[in-house]
């Protein structure tokens, strides 16, 4: 029934509404016409129901939820804003913010910056190109948890390979994890080698749809291979280096998983003094650790604006990539 | 994994049972009453299955052998014991309140650590009270401490006591002979009959080990912690972070104090290998040698012997503690409301609390019975322990828990324990400066109180 409205003949037709009841009549115009309107609803339904279950009510209900004082397992009150404003004066908050915005920073910038070098080389003639375009997209398919394990391992302080080697050059072993900046290359080398070559392989596909003539006009007019770079890949990936930047913005900002494993304990602190704690672990401790599940509902709900203000910023940021020049 | 593909196959019973018993309410609609009232017949004569979920390191509970034993007397009652996992803080405690609130997904028995009972008791809406099958009678087998914090907020018996950490000396026989101490552990107790010669003999082996990659005299801050304020908590009111009104006295109770200035001292002398404890850093350094002595409450001893392994049998020793009787940890098992055979739980719980369960528990994980009678018995009061080099550890823990006080542990004794441990930590491994620690070791706490 519904491919009537697609199909070539509908279009001359006033409208489906009519054509319905042109040929309704035998069948019963209320349904048809109901069965038209109702049926593509119907068929996308599955989608928005799923988002209502477990997207919007989980919002909605984390909003309710943030207002009071909940305590898991025990009692509760409403308490108006009074977790948001004991939240922004929260020190221990603002630390997990800063962790996760310098994490955020030290992992992504490096990590685009390399995904967009990686990319520009594959997308080179070089001998085995399938081999190195397949290679870098592996670490994608390990698990983080295994991943975090791994490097945790390799940066340990008495059995680690890390240490090992810079024991070579006669550095004392350092201890990864009691330190800021320390635990924060440790935990970014774990971001970055897990999703370079996904963002790697994402921009190469973008670049592969660059016209080749622009390269050629632009050659034969005496531009060299960086000029080409700077002046025509970068701006023709915009799209794709805004989906990226939303990406990592969105994953960064939540990061959870490596700094947890790299505390070798869920105890979601992040380190003794909270070095590495990010704002989600921030909210695992305060729900499961202290159980008090308004605070961390509203900590929850500052994430979500931490991540929008992000978005919104990174975004006029990389909408600015060649667009002036 | 085994635990698993055990669940495995029962879902799979599971599912054949509820197909079959689809296909046999489908198929026929008027003599399906007679096929029903047999199927009620035969699940009435099928055994009614009891789980337990217990936690813990190494050999936790230890109650493989009970169960089996159990099993075994009892075909109508079959447990089905589960250890979930390894912390009991943060990965027990938060799942098992969540199963509670949900009213479903706990097990039948679920064991409890001392450091929770103070948030259960507050939650009586949860627990079946022990008293309606019976178990009021077991009062006269427990020490007043362990048979008191059973006691809800509504005054019902909720709970009973599995083990007590009497406490004693972990020390690594190589290690010490190396350093050139004594390494028979009459001897070695006689080192240190307080802490300050314990500091003393830290110093002998740390001149003897003063290498950077060299072992180092303790494991880190928390054990020690833990050991002294053990001690010090029954000399000041037999309180910890809180008084007997929930009020927090962190910063009031000499016993904190004091056992945060020995940490510190020791810390400061360089004596610890900057280790948290429950970590696999720290399970590594047990097993490779990196420290030489460790406070061991009775159920240590399984952590240790299970992060070390057999390969190191013999190398660990068990010796008494500097400073005097204390007790750290020690477990409860309940009933949840939500089970749906209460009374055989009881029964079960009843076993499990009882002489024979934890002598049995005592031989499989060193877990020391809070009975008195299980401790006055012959199997447990001769037991040695062949992973210690035969250590006589019924000896050992029942001296060491002769005169035991009770001390009181607030609701959110377990938030408290845990934020200003991480203040210790911090403090050893040098991110927070020791002339600062102990302040934010008191705001540590009174934030998680709070």
């Amino acid at each position: 029934m519904t491919l009537h409205v697609d199909s070539p003949a509908a279009p001359p037709q006033p409208g489906p509404r009519r054509s319905a009841a042109a040929r309704g009549p035998q069948r019963g115009g209320g349904w048809a016409r109901f069965d038209l309107r109702a049926t593509p609803y119907f068929l996308v339904s599955p989608y928005f129901l799923l988002f209502a279950i477990f997207g919007i009510f989980p919002l909605g209900y984390t909003l309710w939820v943030s207002l009071h004082d909940w305590e898991l397992a025990g009692d509760k009150s409403f308490v108006g804003i009074e977790n948001y404003i004991e939240l922004i004066t929260d020190e221990a908050f603002w630390n997990a913010v800063i962790n996760t915005l310098g994490m955020f920073v030290m992992s992504t910038i490096p990590q685009l910056v390399l995904a967009l070098v990686l990319a520009n080389a594959l997308n080179k003639r070089i001998r085995g190109r399938l081999f190195f375009r397949l290679g870098v997209l592996l670490p994608l398919i390990t698990s983080v948890v295994a991943v975090a394990v791994v490097f945790t391992q390799l940066y340990g302080r008495d059995y680690g390979m890390i240490n090992w080697f810079l024991g070579l050059f006669g550095t004392d072993a350092i201890n990864w994890q009691n330190e800021k900046w320390s635990a924060w290359i440790a935990i970014s080398t774990m971001i970055d080698w897990r999703w370079t070559g996904y963002n790697a392989i994402i921009l190469l596909a973008a670049m592969q749809t660059i016209p080749k003539d622009l390269y050629e006009a632009a050659s034969i007019d005496g531009a060299t291979a960086r000029r080409q770079f700077w002046q025509i890949t970068i701006p023709m990936l915009r799209p794709t280096l805004i989906f990226i930047v939303f990406i990592s913005t969105i994953g960064g900002l939540t990061l959870f998983t490596e700094p947890v494993m790299f505390d070798g304990n869920p105890t979601m602190s992040g380190g003794a003094t909270g070095q590495y704690q990010t704002v989600a672990m921030f909210i695992v401790k305060e729900a499961f650790r202290d159980f008090d599940f308004g605070y961390a509902s509203a900590a929850a709900w500052m994430l979500f604006a931490l991540i929008l203000v992000g978005t919104l910023i990174n975004y006029s940021f990389t909408r600015r990539i060649g667009g002036s020049k | 994994m085994l635990n698993d593909k055990r669940h495995g196959k029962l879902a799979a019973v599971a599912v054949m049972a509820a197909t079959a018993l689809a296909i046999t309410s489908c198929g026929s609609s008027e003599p399906a009453k007679p096929a029903a009232g047999d199927g009620g017949a035969s699940a009435a004569a099928e055994p009614v299955t009891i789980t337990v979920h217990t936690f813990g390191g190494g050999e936790n509970f230890g109650y493989d052998k009970a169960v089996e034993t159990w099993n075994a007397a009892h075909p109508n009652i079959q447990v089905k014991y589960q250890n979930l996992t390894d912390r009991f803080e943060d990965v027990y405690l938060p799942q098992l309140l969540q199963r509670l609130q949900a009213g479903s997904g706990a097990a039948d028995i679920i064991a409890l650590d001392e450091g929770a009972m103070g948030l259960m008791k507050a939650r009586p809406q949860f627990f079946t009270d022990l008293a309606e099958y019976g178990l009021e009678s077991r009062k006269a087998d427990f020490p007043a401490a362990k048979w008191d914090n059973g006691i809800n907020a509504d005054n019902k018996l909720f709970a009973l006591g599995t083990d007590i950490g009497g406490m004693t000396m972990c020390y690594r026989k190589d290690l010490f002979e190396k350093a050139g101490l004594p390494t028979e552990r009459d001897e070695v107790g006689k080192l240190w009959p307080d802490w300050n010669a314990f500091k003393a003999i830290g110093e002998k082996f740390k001149a003897a080990n003063p290498g950077k990659s060299d072992p180092k005299f303790l494991d880190g801050p928390n054990t020690l912690y833990n050991v002294i304020l053990s001690q010090e908590a029954p000399k000041n009111g037999n309180v910890a972070y809180f008084d007997k009104s929930n009020q927090l006295v962190l910063e009031s109770n000499p016993a904190i104090k004091t056992s945060f200035d020995t940490v510190k001292d020791f810390s400061e002398a360089g004596l610890t290998a900057k280790l948290a404890s429950f970590t696999p850093p720290w399970n590594a350094a047990i097993k490779k040698g990196g420290f030489a002595t460790m406070g061991c409450p009775a159920w240590m001893l399984g952590v240790v012997s299970g992060a070390a392994g057999d390969d190191n049998k013999g190398k660990w020793d068990v010796a008494s503690v500097p400073g005097g009787a204390g007790n750290w940890g020690g477990s409860y098992l309940a009933v949840p409301k939500q089970s749906k055979h209460p009374k055989e739980a009881a029964e079960v719980l009843n076993y499990l609390t009882g002489k024979e369960g934890h002598v049995m528990a005592f031989q499989e994980a060193a877990a020391f019975p809070s009975s008195i009678p299980a401790q006055q018995d012959p199997a447990v009061a001769d037991l040695k322990n062949p992973f210690f080099n035969d250590a006589p550890t019924g000896q050992i823990f029942g001296a060491s828990v002769k005169d035991l006080l009770p001390v009181f542990l607030g609701e959110k004794h377990a938030q408290v324990k845990t934020a200003v441990e991480k203040v210790l930590e911090g403090m050893d491994q040098g991110s927070v400066p020791y002339d600062q620690a102990w302040t934010k070791f008191v705001e540590a706490g009174v934030k998680a109180a709070g």
